[in-house]
């Protein structure tokens, strides 16, 4: 027999998920139009090992196949992946992480909402430590879908000609060649940047601040999570910017430029791994982002977002622990 | 005066489902042919009853006596003959019955005699006294006896609040009350206001309900403020109401009085009025009938009708699957409509699958936060339910798991479907049974100490007096034989040198008469350390001296 209350009024998870999906789909549109079709096989890929991988984990876990296969949650996090890596990836890439995301860093931790690590950058990670030479192959402009769908079904590949880096790696190695007389201004002339951010990259982010606009209005996300991250980052940036113009790049430059406006909106929001108390959640995501940003600037892979979150998943338990919120009547000042 | 509002954390707005209840004048039931009344109807101690099986009874005779400070008596919905003082079930999720008084009605409807009550001229134990012996409890839900509320405070008590929010969906009892008997209700809170002191009174209602806001409005008089609240459920919760009214937070385990508040029920203020103007003691209270039914409205009923009966009245629809007592929020389904309406009754829901649907399956937790959104009393349900999943109770605790009011809200909003308050509601119980344990398991364990002393006690005791009286003797013997020294040593030495000297001598003699021990080689200052061992013995305790109790 049920118990009080008897009537509900929730968002299944399904819809959350949902949700979360259609809030991914300007940002795909805008990557689609920018750097070619090709994150469209990669999607295509994530998800489809990602639901065989789920199906399977299901079934060996004795789990309601239907029930949790339709919870869609095994989708967003092959998305995520998916828009991660880099859109010419070999396809063996995609799938393998998105296996280690779903086997390893959901499944193996016991399932949905048991995951201390956020599946998605737990993939990233892997990836990028055991492959770190296809992790940083971005298409250059002139690669039309079929040379793309070449390169990712394993063509040959004659790296320097088809690709190109992401803007943070091209900052990152351009100073580092131009050595002690290396400014960030020159670095800036050259091909891989846009107006504000990497070449390109100005729409993709602008789509997903879009699609995470409309997860924060639809009370899907809290606004503690994105404006922490956003505005650490902006901060940080911009002391070290304002102190060494020539060495560190401008606050615009880290706001639009690879995956901070993914992971402002799309990952350190996942729930599951997150802090959940509103405190705990500016210091989860303020966190995160300062980590990253200093991963960017003076680490050695060429972004560090990926990093940040999962040292930040590790600090969750502790941070939740001490940001618990008054309760009734035993807020301070109230005797 | 504008009342300043204030709010609370979280709430959730279902939708309220009371125009259809609304329609219809409160209206009555044809008197049913018995009455079944539990003799416990409040909380505190049960009832004595008065009557016994066959005593002729009149509408309003008290039939059970109020027993110990909280507590309230109980009454004759009507005029009859006691068929029965029984255990019946009861309106309780448990389903366990409780004594009644069953009285078959004969159908006169006779009240005893009643005079108005001179309130004023009464002194406070006097009227509380009375209030007590009228049964008059709180009708929100609760049923705690009101007399007891309406004593004073250590801090005197500024402000008395009526609370007409009705906050539950389906519930309309409170809202066709302050539309149809405003005035009563306001006589009802002057009179708590006087008994109290208070310096003002505010009646808090939902904005949901305009009539009621202007009946109550055009009712009340100086020094009582109808405020509209806004319409967020659990805004009836007492201490939710409170809070938005007066801005103080009212912690768990703590009452309103030691915040100079004071909170009853727009229902009991009534039933106060017409137990003081009308000598009335509280024997019928105002019923909604809703939900899958054919004529809903809202009835007075008289206390101890079956809720059979009741629902009668309303025409259930041929696939009602359930009734509950109470709202869908925080109501119960009633194990049996055989139950008897209680003091405690505001609603009677008939459910059916479409109205009440069943809950979709119960999926994992992904630590959302959306039911730490809701809650009213900022808690954080999904840690409170994996503490109370791996019977981490203590950590369950620690997050005030006892200051969950159960509204349902995380329930309600919880996109996994888990049925939060369900294992709260287990949680608590669990920790109950586990205190409940060790406290017997303690009471126990003093018992059987307790015991342990008293005999050693005893043994001790039986001991002295006997080593009295063997000391006794041989003072005698002392007396009786000439005396070769006599020192400066008092007898009472000399007697205890004697029971020494004997005692030796019998130890002595033991030793001699027994087979070899491995004491037989031992060195001359070892046997004379045994000596003085034994002799020590001898001395303290006796024990050696006299033959061993038991054997
Ligand atoms: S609403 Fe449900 S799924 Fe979300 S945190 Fe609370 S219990 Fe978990
Ligand atoms: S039932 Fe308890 S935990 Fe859930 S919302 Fe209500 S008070 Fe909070």
């Amino acid at each position: 027999m049920t118990h009080s209350p008897y009537l509900r009024e929730s968002r299944s998870v399904r819809q959350i998920m949902l949700q979360v999906l259609l809030a991914l789909l300007p940002g795909i549109v805008a990557y689609v139009w920018q750097f070619g079709a090709g994150v469209l096989i990669q999607l295509l890929l994530a998800s489809t090992a990602a639901l065989a991988a789920e199906a399977v984990m299901l079934r060996l876990r004795r789990k309601p196949l239907g029930l949790y296969l339709g919870d869609l949650s095994a989708i967003v996090t092959a998305w995520l992946i998916a828009l991660s890596l880099p859109p010419i990836g070999p396809w063996w890439m995609v799938v393998l992480a998105t296996l280690c995301a779903i086997v390893v860093a959901k499944h193996l931790y016991g399932g949905l909402g048991q995951n201390p690590f956020n599946p998605a950058m737990v993939a990233f990670c892997v990836m990028i430590v055991a492959f770190p030479a296809q992790m940083s192959q971005w298409p250059d402009a002139g690669l039309d879908f079929g040379q793309q769908l070449e390169l990712i079904l394993g063509g040959e590949r004659a790296l320097d000609a088809i690709t190109a880096a992401t803007p943070l790696d091209a900052l990152r190695t351009g100073l580092r060649a131009g050595g002690a007389d290396a400014h960030v201004a020159e670095v800036l002339q050259g091909p891989a940047f846009g107006a504000i951010g990497g070449q390109g990259w100005e729409w993709v982010v602008a789509g997903f601040a879009i699609g995470g606009l409309y997860l924060l209005w639809q009370r899907i996300i809290s606004w503690h999570l994105p404006a922490a991250f956003l505005l650490t980052m902006a901060l940080t940036a911009t002391l070290l910017w304002g102190m060494h113009p020539e060495r560190f790049a401008s606050p615009l430059l880290h706001l639009a430029t690879g995956g901070t406006m993914l992971a402002a909106f799309f990952i350190v929001t996942d729930p599951v791994s997150g802090s959940t108390t509103p405190k705990g959640k500016l210091v989860f995501a303020g966190g995160a982002a300062f980590i990253a940003y200093m991963i960017r600037s003076f680490g050695n892979y060429p972004d560090g977002i990926a990093f940040a979150v999962l040292l930040m998943n590790i600090c969750v338990p502790l941070i939740d622990m001490y940001t618990q919120p008054p309760v009734f009547g035993h807020k301070r000042g109230s005797s | 005066m504008l009342q300043k509002l204030f709010k609370f954390h979280g709430g959730v707005k279902p939708d309220s489902r009371k125009q259809d209840s609304t329609r219809q004048p409160i209206r009555s039931l044809p008197l049913p042919s018995e009455l079944i009344v539990p003799l416990h109807q409040s909380i505190g101690g049960t009832p004595r009853p008065l009557v016994r099986v066959g005593d002729r009874v009149l509408k309003g005779e008290r039939i059970g006596a109020a027993e110990g400070p909280v507590s309230a008596a109980v009454h004759a919905p009507s005029s009859g003959v006691v068929r029965a003082i029984e255990d019946r079930t009861m309106p309780h999720p448990s389903g366990l019955p409780a004594s009644c008084v069953v009285i078959e009605a004969d159908g006169d409807d006779r009240w005893i005699e009643r005079e108005p009550v001179p309130w004023k001229s009464m002194k406070g134990d006097e009227l509380r006294d009375y209030l007590r012996d009228a049964g008059i409890v709180g009708l929100g839900g609760a049923t705690f006896p009101s007399h007891v509320k309406l004593r004073a405070g250590a801090k005197p008590t500024h402000t008395l609040v009526l609370n007409g929010a009705e906050c539950e969906p389906f519930i309309t009892c409170d809202d066709m009350l302050m539309r149809e008997r405003a005035a009563e209700i306001i006589r009802g809170a002057g009179i708590m206001a006087q008994m109290l002191a208070v310096e003002r009174v505010l009646i808090g209602i939902e904005d949901n309900k305009p009539e009621a806001l202007a009946a109550m409005r055009t009712a009340a008089g100086d020094g009582i403020e109808v405020v509209a609240i806004p319409t967020l459920y659990p805004a009836g919760g007492e201490k939710q109401l409170l809070r938005v009214l007066t801005g103080v937070e009212v912690a768990a385990g703590r009452r309103p009085l030691e915040f100079g508040l004071q909170c009853f029920n727009v229902g009991t203020a009534y039933r106060m009025a017409r137990a003081i103007d009308h000598a009335e003691p509280l024997i019928s209270r105002i019923v909604t009938v809703a939900g899958n039914v054919e004529a809903p409205a809202n009835y007075e009923v008289l206390i101890g009708t079956p809720i059979d009966t009741l629902l009668a009245a309303g025409r259930p629809r041929p696939d009602t699957d359930r009734v509950l007592m109470g709202g869908p929020m925080m109501g119960f389904a009633l194990p049996t409509t055989a139950a008897p309406v209680v003091k405690a009754t505001n609603c009677v829901l008939a459910g059916s699958p479409s109205l009440l649907p069943p809950p979709p399956p119960e999926m994992a937790c992904i630590r959302c936060g959306t039911c730490a959104d809701h809650c009213p009393v900022d808690l954080q349900p999904f840690e409170l339910y994996w503490f109370g999943r791996s019977h981490n109770f203590g950590k369950a605790q620690e997050y005030h798991l006892f200051d969950c009011i159960e509204c349902g809200c995380c329930s309600y909003v919880c996109p996994s479907n888990i049925p939060l308050v369900d294992y709260f509601r287990f949680t608590k119980s669990e920790i109950w049974a586990r205190e409940r344990d060790k406290s017997a398991a303690d009471l126990a364990r003093e018992r059987f100490e307790a015991r342990n002393e008293r005999q050693e006690r005893e043994k001790r005791e039986k001991a002295e007096r006997l080593a009295a009286k063997a000391e006794a003797t041989r003072k005698k013997l002392a007396d009786s034989e000439p005396v070769a020294e006599v020192g400066t040593a008092s007898p009472a030495e000399e007697a205890k040198k004697a029971l020494i000297a004997a005692a030796l001598e019998r130890a002595k003699q033991q030793k001699s008469s027994v087979k070899p021990r491995n004491t037989d080689n031992l060195s001359a200052d070892k046997q004379a350390e045994i000596d003085e061992i034994e002799a020590r013995r001898a001395r303290t305790g006796g024990r050696s001296v006299e033959p061993p109790e038991n054997s």
